[in-house]
């Protein structure tokens, strides 16, 4: 079966004068998933959200939201009646009461739905006469999840969700996080909560300097990714381990350290052709490809 | 049934999910008949994407450990093979048993026989066959 991607972006490019926040991204994001967007803080990661959700144009490039051009304002709108988005910031109006927030928001969507909105306020523990001024950073987190979630959006954007969340909150978003993609709402959420990410996504996106570095599903990484611990009876020669796959290695005396993408079994029949005494195969969690993704860039 | 998966062992969560429930099957903890969560129970319960659960369930089902059905969830069918392959475990692990043994009076640590263990295991078939 082929589906249309829910996002789609052909050199999609951001530059503020000559600093360039997003580079030519090529991406596409599949329905029936959990996409995870990763990069440090000021990777490009909001800047591409807000031109997904035409809220800043594009220096050039193009791309498609639930098959609508971001560009134009006509399909803009109609792409945001079936979006469901969390802004970084969590932009609420701060005189407003939870409840009367709420009730403000869901004037604005025929895919509201009350039931989940009570359910998750009392889920929450939101108090409903506080004013939104006076709420902490969790709650105010909470808040603006409630109000996306309530929703029955065909494509819910986030970015970073899991912010000022305490561990039992977390928990309770990746549950919602996964409860909404089991009804079929496509996600794409940004994050720094990489353990978390870890366990819920089926696909990661890496971006790096406005660069898409990684665009992979995390069944694929777990499998392809290996650090491989090496020691010779001799210095060894880093050049005999220009591999494709080989993203980094590193040598300390007698002892090498190869961090590879892939094509691990290259590397170790190269380490046994070169006599190495002890050959360790270890896999990389994700938080070790990030790292090195970034640190390479 | 309990279920534990662990993102970081380099193997993909379905597969993890898929090896517990086989296992279990082995064990009698899964018993031929017996109705497993339907996908997004599980997924919930586990907090993996509910991608993960239904690949696990596909490709058991494809195995033959597994039957689904329509709207009702995911039913255990143990027949004769999966059973033979419980006693293959079971005199495999007492070649493990042995083998664990003969290394420790050598004098290798735990750790270093874990260490060994889970090096061999992440090398393809393949290459093994080919050494």
């Amino acid at each position: 079966m082929t589906y249309m991607p829910v996002i789609q972006t052909r050199d999609l490019t951001k530059s503020y004068g000559c600093v360039a926040a997003v580079r030519a991204l090529n991406l596409s994001v599949e329905p029936n998933r959990i996409t995870a967007f990763l990069g440090q803080n000021g990777a490009g990661k909001s800047t591409t959200i807000k031109m997904l959700l035409g809220m800043i144009r594009p220096s050039c490039g193009e791309g498609t939201v639930l098959g609508k051009l971001i560009t134009n304002a006509k399909e803009n709108r109609e792409m945001r009646r079936t979006v469901a988005y969390v802004a970084e910031n969590k932009p609420l109006y701060g005189y407003m009461t939870v409840e009367q927030t709420i009730r403000f928001a869901s004037s604005f969507y025929s895919d509201w739905r009350t039931d989940v909105a009570r359910r998750l306020l009392n889920e929450y523990k939101l108090p409903p006469q506080r004013k939104v001024a006076s709420l902490s950073k969790g709650m105010r987190t909470k808040l603006a999840l409630l109000l996306a979630f309530a929703r029955r959006p065909e494509l819910l954007i986030l970015d970073e969700p899991s912010e000022g969340l305490d561990p039992v909150g977390i928990e309770h978003l990746l549950q919602t996080l996964v409860a909404e993609s089991a009804e079929g709402v496509a996600i794409f959420f940004s994050s720094h909560q990489i353990a978390e990410v870890e366990r819920v996504a089926d696909h990661v996106c890496i971006l790096d300097k406005g660069c898409l570095m990684v665009d992979a599903s995390l069944d694929q990484l777990r499998q392809c990714y290996r650090r491989i611990d090496l020691v010779f009876p001799f210095p060894p020669d880093e050049r005999e381990f220009r591999i494709t796959g080989v993203e980094r290695v590193r040598t300390k005396g007698h002892q090498m350290s190869v961090f590879a993408s892939g094509n691990a079994e290259a590397v170790v029949e190269r380490a046994r052709d070169l006599d190495a005494i002890s050959v360790e195969v270890a896999p990389v969690g994700l938080r070790d490809i990030f790292l090195e993704t970034v640190k390479e860039n | 049934m309990f279920f534990k998966l662990t993102p970081t062992t380099g193997q993909p969560l379905y597969l993890q999910l898929m090896q517990q429930i086989r296992h279990a099957t082995e064990t009698g903890a899964l018993q031929d008949g017996n109705q497993l969560p339907g996908i997004r129970t599980l997924a919930e319960e586990l907090v993996v994407s509910p991608n993960t659960v239904a690949k696990a369930y596909s490709e058991l089902e494809h195995d033959g450990v597994l039957e689904l059905r329509q709207g009702s969830g995911a039913f255990v069918c143990v027949k004769r093979r999966t059973r033979s392959l419980a006693d293959h475990v079971q005199v495999a692990r007492r070649r493990l048993r042995d083998l664990i043994e003969g290394l420790r009076e050598e004098g290798l640590l735990d750790e270093e026989i874990k260490r060994a263990f889970e090096a061999e295991l992440l090398y393809p078939a393949e290459i093994v066959r080919k050494r």
